[in-house]
């Protein structure tokens, strides 16, 4: 456990950096000489034709993202199998087996339906 | 001490400087005939010939302007070359003349269409018979005031929104300042394509500025997008941002001083458009610069076009995030560009040429010097193609992307290597050669499909053909003799022979402060620029500046079909197809 | 007893954290001097070279710019996610460097933890999250866009990623990374047995990275700067920082799963972990050595990477990720499965030697000519 919290420490040490430097050091000796149009946002120069706040995005692989959850948690799930692996035999090929076979399915039927085709 | 020879008797048969009288080529019963032989074709009752002075020419009236463009189209004269305006202000029956030119790929000839408007008529649009007429028809709306009828999107094109009055009008006063405020910059809406406006979705489209600050656009053009996820939907372009009124300028300057003007056009191939303007000139005065001064002249014309094409590849391939090859093509680049440094003293704007020739002769050195570049570049234009034609991201990013197809290539007026790319082979020095391009022998490139892939291949080739070309032109050698015409009414005399002689100081005198006058007429004359046909139309009313000078650039429409070509595709893919079309703004602003 | 837990435990462990944060940051500030320099090489040209030695000192040169420059920070952001942004990949990049072992334990790990393996992948996964958030924080459409991209590859790549770790896992049957090291020590550098997965796991490691041809989120011929469009000074900087960070630790990964860590060793026959320990001091600079070595190549293929190709595009990147990737590293876990139930798992090992074999000869093969433009006269003659 011991060794988790090193982690979390690192973690505290790590985030001090640009917290001291963003926060406290650049405000000290940076320049500073904003004005209305530089703090505009960036559109080639030209007047902002509309904020991106103002939009909702296409975003096309909304599917994707969903199929990728499921295919995420597989892997997870195909850890812990992978490392008994050799202790579990062909037991546990079998089952895994029939667990990816079930999400292949998913796979392939997601393939077919256009789902992974991008736009 | 330089030897002096004595200033001999002038050896020049031309027409005077004092003469109006408008000049006649040679070849003018020649193109009345075809032009008679053209009118009978059309039988329109409104075609009126005229005395063509390089090409058949006939005035129009402004009423039948579409029927003739149609019956002419569907004669073969596919390609809009050009169309402008021409002021004569104090002229009776109608103050403007709106010059249409034409081109027809199978019969290799040009015909040239005059329309007579006055200040409040207007002209029928011709957009529906030629799309490249589209900006063509906004631009002289923008310089002249002239009003299209039918056309639909009139306005201004060059000049921005909070401009006034017409500039390239006569009774214009150059002086004016207009400035432009943030409230004028155009909000531009693109139209969505009628494909995708039944394409169900929840989500906004969203409008987007490309450039005229961006990374790819390369000097400054504005491209506005409508988007749906990254798919273009609908698209529109402003351009004129590095709008420089080139055309205003140069009658405001004497004949000499327009040529460093011609550099700014397509700065990254400055020698051609030198050539092209100079060439122009000597047409109408009747001259040929000397057998050595063309030569100099081709061989860095094609130096010239090897140098656009590697520009082109090498920002493109920036573009699509392959980097090596933008900074190795440079090399060689940079050694072309050290060539003409050699000849001139400037490396990318050169004002080399001259009317009648060269401003200098070229260094001892030259052809040696020729020899190693034309050594070296096709082992830089393999290694590019190693590296990339046969990368699959590469192919994959360019094999159909931003396609055009021939008939919509034509019917935009494209030339050069992105007409090339649909499968025509029309390239300018294959049609009418110039500085002796037929007595090479060389293939001109063309490939299927007109899309990025197409362009990058006839761009490759092309650059072997120039090499091909070149290391003929070394094996000949220069020819002996003088770089400049000996016409002291063109060519400044030596400079010593102005410090010895006193006929030496008149005439550099006179040249300098009444310039070369031509005498009256009109010329128009093509050379093969790195984007295409890149003519020079000139008026001149026997006075020593230019009465109208006008630039067609390559580059104008082809970015006109641009919004059309990226409609359906992503971002990144319009983004490839923009380099691939080898936009220069400098070009395209005139 | 609680000080010497706490010396055991924390302190030491904190003192090795620093100096692996300390050298790793020499080593981003470093990589970037190499890559400019390496870049320039690879282009024909000098690349930085008037700060210092060779223009070393640009190393030095670009914090200090990157300090002083204005702070430019957009009227229409939203604020705390605007800073959160290049914040966020910081944290868990550097805390993978606690669980990575740069050379034989236990010196040069910080927190040897038995689940090593998985904890790296969920702390560099997260990496994603400050580009998405800067990206839609600072509310401009290139950014938002260069974050959806970001998502999207995120969404493509992170599972090919984990896919082909099952393989090697598979194989070695531990998370631990240390143990890992060993297995590949007595038997062989799973490159070999595990070829396609090392494949894969590289490309989605690039892929991860945004890096070329995957720097689609930063396209900067195309969205300006992408996510990074209104980030400037320190902020842009934390933001390069965060990369290259995560680029280390993926070159540290795969030299780890894949190359057999810092070892050099066929059969347990050669520099082992036993053998290096058993050197003492001398052999935790040898085996640092070889990690350092084997990780630098890495980065090598990065920067020859981004010298090298063009970018793809967007379908072009998901249709690869999950047309191609991820069957191909299912099936790979098939084919590993099959491989040792059968109890064959040596003939794997020649199986990927010969594969390598292969790849090599195709590679030094005469290249078939590209395709050419054809000429006018050409095509005159053909009909």
């Amino acid at each position: 456990m011991a060794n988790y919290s090193v982690l979390l420490v690192a973690a505290l040490i790590v985030l001090s950096v640009p917290v001291l430097t963003l926060f406290i050091i650049t405000p000290l000796i940076r320049a500073s000489r904003a004005n209305k149009v530089k703090l505009e946002p960036y559109e080639c120069g030209v007047p902002a034709s509309s904020l991106a706040f103002d939009h909702r995005f296409s975003v096309r692989y909304f599917l994707i993202a969903v199929l990728f959850i499921v295919f995420d948690v597989e892997t997870v799930f195909l850890f812990p199998w992978a490392i008994r692996f050799k202790q579990l035999g062909l037991f546990g090929a079998v089952e895994m087996a029939v667990f990816l076979a079930i999400l292949l399915i998913g796979y392939f039927y997601a393939w077919k339906r256009k789902v992974l085709s991008w736009v | 001490m330089s030897t002096l020879t004595k200033f001999s008797a002038i050896p020049y048969t031309g027409p005077a400087p004092t003469n109006r009288e408008p000049y006649v080529p040679a070849n003018v019963a020649q193109t009345d005939a075809r032009g008679e032989e053209i009118a009978a074709k059309i039988s329109n009752n409104a075609l009126q010939q005229e005395r063509g002075q390089d090409m058949p020419s006939f005035s129009v009236d402004r009423n039948a302007i579409v029927d003739v463009l149609t019956s002419l189209r569907n004669s073969g004269f596919t390609i809009p070359l050009d169309l402008f305006g021409v002021d004569y202000p104090r002229r009776s029956g109608g103050r403007f003349d709106v010059v249409y030119q034409l081109y027809s790929p199978q019969a290799n000839e040009r015909v040239r269409l005059k329309v007579r408007v006055a200040e409040d008529e207007s002209i029928p649009s011709s957009v529906g018979v030629f799309k490249g007429y589209d900006w063509y028809e906004r631009e002289t709306f923008d310089m002249f005031g002239v009003k299209f009828e039918g056309h639909p999107n009139l306005r201004r094109i060059l000049c921005h929104e909070m401009f006034q009055g017409h500039a390239l009008r006569k009774d214009y006063d150059p002086a004016q300042r207009w400035l432009l405020t943030e409230q004028g910059v155009a909000k531009l809406l693109p139209k969505i394509d009628p494909k995708f406006e039944n394409v169900d979705t929840d989500f906004e489209r969203v409008t987007l500025n490309l450039g005229p600050s961006h990374p790819a656009t390369h000097g400054t053009l504005r491209i506005v997008v409508t988007l749906d996820g990254e798919t273009i939907i609908g698209a529109d372009t402003e351009i004129g941002y590095l709008h420089r009124c080139f055309e205003k300028m140069a009658e405001t300057h004497t004949y000499q001083q327009v040529i460093p003007f011609t550099d700014r056009l397509n700065y990254c191939s400055a020698i051609i458009n030198n050539v092209g303007y100079c060439m122009t000139i000597e047409k109408m005065l009747g001259i040929e610069a000397p057998a050595r001064a063309q030569h100099i002249r081709l061989m860095l014309s094609e130096f010239m076009r090897i140098s656009d094409h590697i520009i082109c590849i090498g920002t493109n391939l920036v573009d699509m995030g392959a980097l090596t090859n933008f900074w190795y093509l440079f090399q060689p680049r940079e050694e072309i560009l050290g060539l003409v440094e050699s000849c001139c003293g400037a490396r990318l704007l050169p004002t080399y040429t001259r009317v009648g020739g060269m401003a200098v002769d070229a260094p001892a050195d030259f052809l040696a010097n020729s020899q190693r570049l034309v050594n070296m570049l096709p082992k830089f234009i393999d290694d590019v193609e190693k590296l990339i034609m046969k990368n699959r991201i590469f192919l994959d990013r360019v094999i159909g992307v931003c396609p055009i197809s021939q008939e919509d290539a034509l019917s935009y007026g494209f030339t050069g290597p992105c007409l090339r790319a649909t499968g025509v082979p029309y390239d300018v020095r294959k049609a009418s050669p110039y500085l002796g391009y037929e007595t090479y022998d060389w293939d001109v490139p063309i490939a299927d499909g007109g899309d990025t892939y197409a362009r990058f291949l006839v761009r490759l080739e092309e650059m072997r053909q120039s090499l091909r070309i070149l290391q003929q032109a070394i094996d000949r050698g220069l020819p002996p003799g003088p770089v400049i015409v000996d016409n002291p009414y063109v060519a400044l005399p030596p400079k010593e022979r102005v410090y010895n002689e006193m006929e030496s100081l008149i005439y550099h005198f006179k040249l300098i402060m009444h310039g070369i006058q031509p005498p009256v007429g009109e010329a128009y004359f093509q050379v093969e620029g790195g984007n295409g046909e890149l003519g020079f139309y000139v008026v001149s009313d026997g006075t020593k500046n230019p009465y109208r000078v006008r630039v067609r650039p390559p580059c104008f429409p082809i970015f006109e079909a641009y919004p059309q070509m990226i409609t359906g595709q992503t971002i990144p893919d319009a983004i490839a197809g923009l380099g691939s079309l080898n936009i220069i703004a400098g070009e395209l602003d005139h | 007893m609680t000080q010497a837990l706490l010396m055991r435990y924390l302190l030491w462990p904190l003192v090795k954290f620093l100096g692996a944060f300390i050298v790793v940051q020499a080593i981003v500030a470093a990589m970037n001097w190499v890559e400019r320099r390496l870049l320039g090489l690879i282009q024909a040209r000098l690349g930085p070279n008037r700060v210092g030695w060779h223009g070393l000192l640009q190393i030095v040169a670009d914090p200090i710019k990157f300090l002083l420059k204005e702070d430019i920070v957009p009227s229409s952001s939203e604020k705390v996610a605007y800073f959160l942004g290049p914040m966020l990949p910081l944290i868990p990049t550097f805390m993978v460097y606690c669980l990575i072992p740069f050379g034989p334990p236990p010196m040069f790990i910080a927190a040897r933890v038995n689940v090593a393996l998985l904890l790296v992948l969920a702390l560099t996964s997260t990496g994603v999250y400050g580009i998405i958030l800067g990206g839609w924080a600072s509310n401009n459409k290139y950014s938002l866009m260069g974050g959806l991209r970001s998502a999207a590859q995120m969404v493509s790549y992170e599972v090919p990623f984990g896919l082909s770790i099952v393989g090697v896992l598979m194989i070695c049957g531990s998370l631990d990374l240390v143990r890992i090291v060993d297995y590949q020590a007595n038997n062989a550098w799973n490159l070999f047995p595990q070829i396609v997965a090392f494949f894969i796991f590289f490309v989605s490691m690039n892929a991860e990275n945004n890096r070329t041809p995957f720097d689609l989120p930063e396209a900067e011929s195309e969205l300006v700067a992408g996510y990074h469009t209104e980030y400037s000074a320190m902020k842009f900087a934390f933001f390069m920082l965060a990369e290259y960070s995560a680029m280390i630790v993926n070159s540290c990964l795969v030299t780890l799963l894949f190359l057999g860590g810092w070892t050099m060793a066929i059969d347990g026959k050669g520099l082992t972990t036993q053998q290096l320990v058993s050197m003492g001091v001398l052999g935790g600079i040898i085996g640092l050595a070889i990690f350092l070595t084997k990780m630098m190549f890495f980065m090598f293929v990065y920067i020859w990477f981004r010298a090298t190709f063009p970018r793809f595009r967007f379908d072009q990147l998901m249709d690869l990720g999950w047309k191609w990737m991820i069957p191909l590293a299912l099936g790979n876990i098939v084919v590993t499965g099959v491989f040792v139930l059968i109890g064959q798992e040596r003939l794997m090992y020649w199986i990927g030697l010969a594969t390598l074999g292969a790849i090599g000869f195709h590679i030094f093969r005469k290249p078939v000519p590209a395709v050419k433009a054809k000429t006018a006269h050409e095509v005159a003659h053909a009909s």
